[in-house]
This record gives C-alpha cells, structure tokens and sequence, in this order.
C-alpha cells in the first residue's frame, strides 16, 4: 500500500475563528506527519473564508485547501460530505482525523461509508506504529494507532485500519494539547471549486432557524474545578457544589451519573463522554470515580475527594481525601477559605 | 398520510452501571455480570417513532435490530409501547462487526423491507458510543440525515427536525425518506401499555417458537402477529466480503484494563475541624487558591 500520502485535517470554524477542537487536532497532526514524513493537510470549507488559512499556517500546515460558498456555511451533511468524498478520492490521504463534535461525528461516518476506509470514534490517544496481523502475518508499517476508551471506559483498545484509506479518527475537544509550531510557518493555499466537487441535488436538508450562544460555562480553561457526582443527592444538595466553586473563583463540573440523573447542565459533564480537563485544583465530591469519569480528569495537579465512603475508587488517586458529608464539609471549607484567605 | 417507520436499535450492556465484578481477574469483560437492556437513546428513537404515529394514523412502526438470538427481546419492548413488527438480525457469521459492517447489514435488512418513509435510531450506543451507524446507513441507502435530533414532525412529505449543535439548536427541514438519529435529551419514552403486554407477551422468534410446548406453538402459528421474523445472512442477501470481521476495516490490536497510578493521598476525617482548616491554609499559602 502507497502510504507516502498526506495527513488531512478536516477544520470547523465559527465566526471566521477556527475552532480549538481543530487547532488541537493540527498539532497533534503535526508531530504525526512529521514522525511519517509527509505533509500536513487542512481542509476548511464554509463561506467567508478570506485569510482563514492565516489562523492554522503557525500549526505547521503545509497545504491549505479552501471551498468557499455561501451555501456550505452553517454546515450540512450532504454537501460537506461529497466534498470531503470527491476530495479524498483525488488526494487519497493516508491520514484524516475530525473533531468528535457534532458536526464531526456526523460527517466522518458518512465519510468513511463512502470510501469503506474504517473510523475510530472519540479517541484519547493517537500514535504511529507497526501491526502484523495475527492470522496472515502480514507486516505492516506505520500505521496509525487509534487509542480509545470502550466499554464505558473500563477497556482501552487500540485499533488499526491495516488494509484502507484514509484511517480516519475523531478526537473530542480539550483531549489534545493546542500549541504553536512555528508562528511565522507558511503553507500553500488551494482553493477548490465547490461546483465540482458537490452536486446541486446534496442542498436537500435546509436550516430555518438557527439559535446559537456562546457558552457561558468554561470549564475546559478553568484553574480550579469543583465537580459533583451522583453522591450530592438531588439538584438542590448540587447548589453546594456551586457555592464552593463561586466562593474559590472556579467552575463547577459533573459526572455522567450527576448528569444522567439531572443535577446539573450536560455542558457541565468531565469524563470521556464529556470535556478532558487538566486544573490546578479538582475537588470531587461524592463522585464514585468511575473510570470513564477519571479518564477526564485525571491530569488534575491536585486532586481533593469529598466521599462519605472511604473505599471510593477516586480516593484512590486523589492527593487528599476527605472523609464525611458534604453537607457539613463544604460549608466548612467556605468557612476557613473565607477567614484565610485575606 | 401514514407512514412506514423503522427504528433501530440495539441491546446493549448496561456499561453505566459497571460494578465491581464486570472486569475479571484477567482484565476481560465479564459480560454475564452486566444486564443487557435497551440502548437508552434507542428509546428516545422509539417514542419520536410513537409520536409520529400518533400524528399519523395508520402508520406502522417496524423495530429492527441485529445482535444474539435473545435481542427479540427489543421487539417486543417496542410491541408492548405501540410498535408494529419487527425483525432480529442474527446469525453467526455478522459477529465481530465494526460499524461500517454493522450499517451494511442492517441496509440490507432494510432494503428487503417494505418502502421505507423515514428510519429512526438513537444517537449512539452506551456500549460503543461511536455516533456512526446511523450515518453510515443513510450514506449506504442514499439517503440525508439528520443527527442529534431532539423533536420530529412531519407534514406534507417533509420533516421538521429540530436538533442539539454544539451550544444551541438548530432547526431543519428535510423530504423523506429520510434518516433522523435522537438525542438523549428528547422526550423518554413512554412506558409499556398493560393491553399491549397481554397482546404480545406470546410474541417469538422461530427459534423461541422451537422451545415452547406444543399448546403455546399452536397459539402462536394461530396468531400471525405473535410471529416475529428473525432474518440471517441469506435472507438480507448479504455479501460475505461486508459483514462481520472480514468485511471490517478496522481491527483491534490490543485491548488493556484502564488502570489508574494511585497516588499516595493523606486521608483527612470530615469531623476533623484543626485537619480541614489546615488543608485550606496549605492550598492557599500554595497559591492554588486565593
């Protein structure tokens, strides 16, 4: 198999800002198309895309391709996909990896259909190495390894696509680390005629209202977490937890189970099927520490578990554990916060 | 106008409620400690299938699902909230699928169904959370979609989706047929209708048929509705080179227990006050907060 090919990332934008997710997945890009010797690809199509390529060039991409056309902005499937399709089939990347966002995990899908090239949801971890397989023996070089959680996260698998094109992936935002390559890198750009590349027929679904706002929540950037778990007990026990993250100046955070049973906002969720994040300080309370949420949240530097069970997986990992009721601890905690901190 | 409906869905393990016991000594799944239930957005899918049935009178409401022999069980969970009919996919040789063998299966499943208006299926499934079958089924059957859909309507031939984007909605409209993935966050489903239980408690698969007395086979074969159609390879006309293992691009290379570094932590009594007040005194002089 030919796989002197190139990386491609496959780049959303909002407000004429490329987002993080994609900004994330240029860097990790990066390193890999640099450890394979190829070139690092952005693809960006919407509309308004004037020095757009401005944006991702410091991320180290050599190739930018551009389909601009009021039609492809906001996103829909079909377009997008015949896009990235009829692309692909010209280019034949060996690499393409999206973000696990809406838009992403609603494209890749078709995408890989398409071209029967396997995908990888939701990835934690991506490498490149060698496979043999286990019944024909056959070697393969370099390929991409596809690290993810399964089985709500109590198994991490690594998966390989040894035999298509291209091996595609989708990462969640926040799971990789965005960084500068080189801030005056310079790439090439291309721009692609969307009427060749996608069919008039593809505009069947139309958006007739779109109601978006800016997140008011930030847990992603916050220094100091507190997060709640199954363990705060209702929707109302959960206003401690806010109290506790108002009164340090950090944001409040979830587990799926707090979530699921309707504690707290699901943008608010840290685990695998939420945000990663890496804080300063991260107080869990009455959270279990069930894999899938440590998985989050585990690069914390400080680590305090408020449980009332003493065998609580979390404390296992956490640099302090504090044994009891939140409803006693947490107004306490406020308590001495307020009378040392000035 | 009525409406011929297939939902999809999957049984699933109830990875949520992963106790001690689900992981053996050996670092495998012991899946016999898991309940297997009905993917939870699976019956998001199901009641917006309900709703538009309500709104459509005469429409037929078809589950289709692929996995073990037991997954008739799916069929009539949806016959007890007002679903029509159903079919199992199973047969050994679709096992070890990955998600692109896995929607070509059910395609074909779907092919060989009656013209179908619109297909609805949950977002994803809690034991893979991949998000791609329902996509990848559209792109097999040719047909758009929408994803993370919260309500639909339909009227006139079009349908009204309103749908979860990243920090807020957004509303589409789309000519069936069509292929709509539900969101957690729209309406649960209804629960099971006592008159419905009594209906179809009696409703199998041939091979359940096969282990009942001769009474009950009777009951069965004298009631078509009780017979829920249970379809292999070769009734989906399936190519051997796209199911299963073989017709899978992706492959697992390895698979490890998740193991976490435990760290070495200083265990603090909640009732202790010199303890917790020291705690914060330390974080601060720190600077991890104040």
């Amino acid at each position: 198999m030919n796989d002197l090919n190139n990386l491609v990332v496959y780049c959303e934008f909002d407000d004429g800002k490329v987002a993080d997710v994609s900004l994330e997945l240029l860097t990790k890009g990066r390193t890999l198309a640099t450890r394979l010797g190829v070139k690092l690809e952005a693809l960006i199509i919407g509309d308004k895309l004037d020095g757009i390529e401005e944006q991702v060039f410091p991320y180290g991409v050599d190739v930018v391709y551009k389909v601009e056309d009021e039609r492809l902005y906001p996103y829909t499937s079909l377009p997008h996909s015949s896009i990235v399709i009829n692309l692909f089939k010209e280019i034949k990347p060996q690499i393409c990896l999206m973000g696990a966002t809406v838009i992403g995990r609603d494209l890749g899908p078709r995408v890989s259909s398409c071209l029967t090239s396997g995908l990888t949801a939701d990835c934690t971890a991506l490498e490149i190495g060698d496979h043999t397989d286990p019944i024909s023996k056959t070697e393969y070089k370099d390929l991409l390894y596809q690290i993810r959680p399964a089985f709500g996260g109590n198994i991490v698998a690594t998966i390989v696509n040894p035999e298509h094109r291209p091996q595609m992936a989708t990462v969640r935002e926040g799971v990789m680390k965005k960084e500068i390559f080189d801030p005056n890198y310079k790439g090439e750009v291309i721009n692609l005629d969307a009427d060749k590349y996608v069919d008039p027929a593809s505009f069947i679904v139309k958006i007739i209202d779109r109601e978006v706002e800016k997140s008011k929540i930030n847990i992603k950037n916050s220094p100091i977490i507190v997060a709640g778990g199954y363990g705060v007990g209702s929707k109302e026990n959960f206003d401690l937890i806010f109290q506790l993250a108002d009164v340090l100046g950090g944001e409040v955070g979830a587990s799926r189970a707090a979530v699921d049973a309707g504690f707290c906002e699901h943008e608010r969720q840290i685990g695998q099927t939420g945000v990663t994040v890496r804080p300063k300080l991260y107080i869990a309370c009455g959270i279990s520490g069930q894999i899938q949420h440590v998985a989050g949240m585990n690069e914390s530097s400080i680590i305090i578990s408020i449980n009332n069970d003493p065998a609580a997986p979390i404390n296992a990992i956490a640099d302090y554990v504090i044994t009891g009721n939140l409803e006693e601890i947490i107004p306490k905690l406020i308590k001495y916060y307020k009378k040392n901190s000035k | 106008m009525s409406l011929n409906i297939v939902v999809l869905a999957k049984q699933v393990p109830d990875t949520r409620n992963v106790g001690k016991d689900a992981m053996k000594a050996d670092g495998t799944i012991n899946r016999a400690a898991l309940p297997a239930i009905f993917n939870p957005e699976d019956l998001n899918a199901l009641e917006q299938a309900l709703q538009l049935k309500d709104a459509h009178p005469g429409s037929k409401i078809t589950l289709v699902t692929m996995g073990l022999p037991r997954s008739a069980e799916m069929v009539r969970e949806s016959l007890y909230r007002g679903g029509d009919d159903g079919v199992v996919l199973t047969d050994r040789p679709l096992g070890g699928a990955d998600t692109l063998a896995t929607s070509y299966s059910l395609a074909q499943t779907i092919r060989h169904l009656d013209k179908v208006d619109i297909i609805v299926g949950g977002r994803q499934a809690i034991d893979g959370d991949t998000a791609q079958v329902g996509p990848q089924i559209a792109e097999k059957l040719g047909l758009p979609q929408v994803t993370y859909a919260e309500s639909v309507k339909v009227e006139d031939g079009i349908a009204t989706i309103k749908r979860r984007i990243e920090n807020g909605f957004e509303t589409v409209t789309c000519p069936l047929p069509l292929v709509v993935t539900v969101n957690g966050s729209a309406d649960a489903c209804r629960p099971r209708n006592a008159k419905l239980i009594q209906k179809y408690k009696y409703a199998v698969t041939p091979s359940e048929k096969a282990q009942l007395n001769e009474d009950r086979q009777k009951l069965v074969e004298a009631r078509p509705y009780l017979n829920i159609r249970e379809w292999g390879v070769a009734d989906i006309e399936a190519d051997p080179n796209q199911i299963g293992m073989k017709g899978s691009p992706t492959k697992v290379k390895t698979v490890v227990n998740v193991v976490f570094q435990a760290k070495e932590s200083k265990t603090i009594e909640g009732g202790d006050e010199v303890q917790l007040e020291g705690l914060v005194q330390e974080l601060i002089a720190d600077h991890i907060i104040g």
